[in-house]
């Protein structure tokens, strides 16, 4: 039934995504933060944006979607599975090593374009992508998830001197800005504002959007810019959907114990506040 | 009448344009290091790609080039190539195993007077530890122009150090990764050659066999994979193996024909010529290899010296019955 929500299915499926990436947080655990901040934002593209699915995932003309920081994969990995480029009872394999779903992301998974894991790669990648389509003509756009904290690396402003300088207007740079990196706040140990100052320097054409409105999203995903790639800010909330743990630097990556999984499952269901006690892994 | 790829007249931009023009998958790019593709951008359009001096971002975007079907032909500085974008090799050309070509310039003694920042002296070294990756040091020109074909027709990443150099030697053998060329026979001394010291090589060769001394050549050129039989027959039907590399000893050929003889549970005499854990003094190349001792002269003096010190090694060919200037 219309309850005149354009985004129920998307908002139905952004849950199914964060209960995956819960699941993943126990036996091994994951980068939980990093996951849920920009689960909305995938939920969003597969949903809206790309043209891509499991039927077009090596059509030279489908629209390319790298994540960068990989990190955050779960969120990709419950994406994907949701979107049916793979069974979702194979994410129960997390962790497996006779299956291909650990820690960052990689080819092996159907609809994983490129592995990733060291930071600052896949912007450079992406834009051989792009570039190549570009001289073969192609309509179809190239997105690439950045970390903010990403951002650090020298290679990420190199590129996008490169990618401003060959006019690389059918990539898309998402920036997953939920302020942290690793451990610390971004704005404590190197700061990035004013950051879209920043990307407009480096000839970005910038949009600066709230990552969990798929309203937002829509609009700042909705317009090209000829002759410029493209930065969007999405402003996120690390470990967003599940407040005990959002915005917190010490839950960046976790290994829950069931019960808290357990308790977790019924908070991002509204229904109680979780109570932790594992103590948080610090693994950088 | 042997077979060639390439016409007396023809330059290693020439055949890549050659090649470029036969195949369309092929895209040149560049770190802003055209000398030698300075006529391409205007004849490749959108196909030669000069990323300016952004080493790690040009080879991320070849593995994305290629990702795509392409075969990116990169072009740079030996050691910022190789040592600047080394993880981006590594992580996005290497994992994959992606048929991205990497061509270094200047690479060891040919860096000349530009100082230590420009010696790729570990370029083998470190690019034989990515899994996959084929390493080809031409002897000269001639050979570079016959394996540039055979390397962007391999699936495989490749790197080869750029050498233009005319040849010392006309080279009897076509190309092919994993063979050597044996360029003469012997029985008492190997030499080992990688790259452009061939040249050197073949006047030692000469000095020494003026002596007596039955002296093998083998120019191995293909550095991954190397040439095991060759090494393996070098070290079985000779009494000493000379590796000769613009190199530092650790890592390069010296340590790839360590590997070969342990595999294969061979062992002989070696005599490493390379650079033994320092960089060498900047100057032009011929006062380069007069100061540390690779001209022809001083390698064919510095085996005269090692058999001398071990006469064990070839006792039936006393080394006071061929005196030795050592100055």
């Amino acid at each position: 039934m219309n309850d005149g929500d354009p985004f129920r299915d998307l908002e139905t499926t952004a849950l199914r995504v964060r209960e995956h990436i819960l699941r993943m947080s126990t036996d091994g655990g994951c980068f939980i933060g990093a996951s849920l901040s920009c689960a909305d934002l995938l939920v969003y593209l597969y949903g809206r944006v790309l043209r891509v699915s499991p039927e077009t995932a090596n059509d030279p003309d489908r629209d390319y979607l790298l994540l960068s920081k990989g990190h955050d994969v779960p969120a990709l990995y419950g994406t994907l599975a949701e979107a049916g480029f793979f069974p979702v009872e194979r994410l129960r394999n997390h962790l497996h090593p006779a299956d291909s779903i650990y820690w960052h992301p990689n080819r092996a998974l159907p609809g994983i374009e490129f592995h990733s894991g060291s930071l600052g790669h896949l912007l450079s990648v992406s834009m051989g992508i792009a570039l190549d389509i570009k001289l073969r003509g192609g309509s179809n756009r190239v997105f690439v998830v950045v970390g903010d904290g990403e951002l650090n690396e020298g290679s990420m402003w190199e590129a996008m001197l490169v990618a401003s300088a060959k006019r690389i207007d059918n990539l898309v740079m998402i920036i997953d800005r939920n302020e942290f990196q690793a451990n610390i706040r971004t704005e404590d140990l190197i700061p990035l504002e004013p950051l879209a100052d920043k990307l407009q320097a480096f000839g970005f054409r910038t949009v600066s959007v709230d990552g969990h409105s798929f309203g937002d999203l829509e609009r700042g995903l909705s317009l090209r810019a000829e002759g410029r790639p493209t930065a969007v800010i999405a402003r996120t909330v690390r470990g967003k959907g599940l407040p005990s743990i959002e915005a917190r630097a010490d839950r960046w990556f976790v290994n829950f114990t069931h019960e808290e999984v357990a308790s977790l499952m019924a908070e991002l269901h509204g229904q109680a506040q979780a109570r932790l006690t594992s103590e948080t892994l610090v693994v950088r | 009448m042997i077979a060639t790829a390439s016409a007396p007249a023809e330059t290693y931009e020439s055949l890549l344009l050659r090649l470029c023009q036969a195949e369309p998958r092929l895209i040149v790019m560049t770190a802003e290091n055209r000398a030698a593709i300075r006529s391409l951008p205007e004849k490749l359009g959108g196909r030669f790609i000069d990323v300016g001096i952004c080493e790690q971002t040009m080879v991320g975007m070849a593995a994305g080039l290629a990702l795509r079907g392409r075969v990116p032909v990169v072009h740079a500085l030996a050691t910022f190539l190789t040592m600047r974008a080394f993880e981006f090799i590594r992580t996005d050309v290497g994992i994959p195993g992606l048929p991205v070509k990497l061509i270094g310039g200047v690479a060891g003694f040919l860096s000349e007077a530009n100082g230590p920042t420009h010696q790729a002296l570990e370029d083998l070294a470190i690019l034989r530890s990515i899994p996959g990756m084929e390493i080809v040091f031409p002897a000269d020109e001639e050979e570079m122009l016959r394996a540039l074909p055979v390397i962007l027709a391999s699936p495989a990443p490749t790197y080869m150090r750029y050498n233009a150099r005319k040849a010392a030697v006309s080279h009897p053998a076509g190309f092919a990764l994993g063979k050597a060329e044996v360029l003469s026979e012997g029985a008492d001394v190997a030499l080992l050659v990688a790259g452009f010291l061939l040249e050197e090589a073949v006047r030692a060769r000469d000095l020494l066999q003026a002596e007596g001394l039955g002296v093998r050549l083998v120019n191995l050129r293909s550095m991954v994979p190397i040439d095991t039989e060759a090494v393996l027959q070098a070290a079985r039907e000779t009494r000493l193996l000379v590796t000769i590399e613009d190199h530092f000893q650790t890592g390069g050929l010296r340590s790839i024909v360590a590997e070969t003889l342990l595999d294969a549970r061979v062992t002989c005499p070696v005599l490493p010529i390379a650079l033994d854990k320092h960089w060498f003094r900047p100057a032009l190349l011929q006062n380069v290899l007069i100061h540390e001792g690779f001209t022809g002269a001083r390698i064919a003096e510095r085996v005269r010296r090692h058999l001398a010190v071990q006469p064990d090694i070839l006792p039936s060919i006393h080394p006071t019955a061929h005196p030795v200037a050592l100055s």
